[in-house]
């Protein structure tokens, strides 16, 4: 068995997680244009992960190309970097869902006073 | 009664034990108690619903910001109302000063009085307390451009013309900042008055710990 036999069926474990993460992730709604956006992303960011996964060396030509040594270091910052991009989002959606559950829990009181006042 | 146009604010969370007789204490003296109950798990409602106050609930804690806000859009409903007043649920103001600065309120045109316990001698408050609530008026004065020798003091007098101009997005402790800031925008004339702030057991093992400080320090740096 020659080295590019051994690395099928990490190959093939790694590829069908990038399909199912894909296609799990177009499936989420929100705003049209947003989703459009996003799903185009996806798709270039699966079809980019899956030549990876083929083709492993072109990590590393990307890597050299941009003066970082390796491929797994390029891998690296580019996951922290996304790391930090997935924080930053989480954060303002939370902010925006304490929000809402501030304005809907206010409501619900005011309500209540309302109708206590009439009564 | 003089201050039929007076509405007590009293955010509440978990004070079961005292909210009763601290509400059944202002009751006669005002037109209208309005309790928020912020998401007590205890038995806070029923013994302010009790004592004779309006009662709202949120259905889970958000803070004693949000519960503020929400006391202040009821209060703004209610008809006939000149001066709302925020007290706290713990027992530790006293409603003589409340009444007191309604009065300064009234004598003085002023839209907004601010309580101090810095401005007489009577508040007695540990050397830490101290210099954590030194250093919260000083950081809230540099943000509002006001001059306040008091900040996070509970107790404030707000004519409903300026309680109009209060929209508290900070929920949890930094909203004493933000109401001073808010309230000065309003262009209101304003006072400090001097308020005996009751260090009790309970309001002592209820009440602001020195690490609150950094949080609240964070949550107006990071808004």
């Amino acid at each position: 068995m020659d080295i590019q036999d051994q690395q099928l069926v990490i190959k093939i474990v790694l590829l069908v997680g990038v399909t199912v993460a894909t296609a799990l992730l177009t499936r989420s709604s929100s705003g049209a244009r947003h989703q459009a956006i996003r799903r185009v992303l996806l798709v270039l960011f699966a079809a980019a992960t899956a030549a990876v996964i083929v083709a492993p060396q072109l990590v590393s030509g990307l890597a050299r190309l941009m003066g970082v040594g390796r491929g797994t270091d390029l891998l690296l910052y580019g996951l922290a970097v996304a790391f930090v991009c997935f924080l930053a989002t989480y954060y303002g959606r939370m902010r925006m869902l304490n929000r809402q559950i501030t304005n809907l829990t206010r409501a619900l009181a005011l309500a209540e006073g309302r109708r206590t006042g009439e009564s | 009664m003089p201050n039929e146009d007076v509405a007590i604010l009293v955010p509440v969370y978990n004070e079961a034990r005292v909210v009763g007789d601290v509400i059944a204490g202002l009751i006669d003296h005002v037109g209208h108690v309005v309790c928020v109950d912020d998401g007590s798990t205890d038995s806070s409602a029923d013994a302010a619903r009790r004592a004779g106050s309006i009662v709202l609930r949120h259905a889970t804690n958000l803070g004693q910001g949000a519960a503020l806000q929400t006391a202040i859009e009821h209060a703004l409903t209610l008809p006939d109302m000149r001066y709302l007043v925020t007290f706290d649920a713990d027992g530790q103001h006293q409603l003589a000063d409340a009444l007191a600065m309604v009065d300064l309120a009234r004598n003085e045109d002023l839209g907004v009085v601010f309580g101090s316990r810095f401005l007489d001698e009577r508040t007695q408050a540990g050397f830490l307390k101290r210099l954590v609530l030194k250093t919260a008026v000083w950081v809230t004065n540099q943000s509002t451009g006001m001059r306040l020798t008091d900040a996070h003091n509970g107790l404030r007098v707000i004519r409903t013309d300026a309680a109009r101009g209060v929209h508290l997005t900070q929920n949890r402790m930094a909203h004493a900042s933000e109401i001073v800031l808010q309230l000065g925008r309003t262009g209101l004339p304003w006072r400090e008055h001097p308020v005996h702030v009751l260090y009790t057991d309970y309001s002592k093992a209820k009440g602001q710990s020195l690490l609150n400080a950094i949080n609240i320090l964070f949550e107006l740096t990071f808004r």
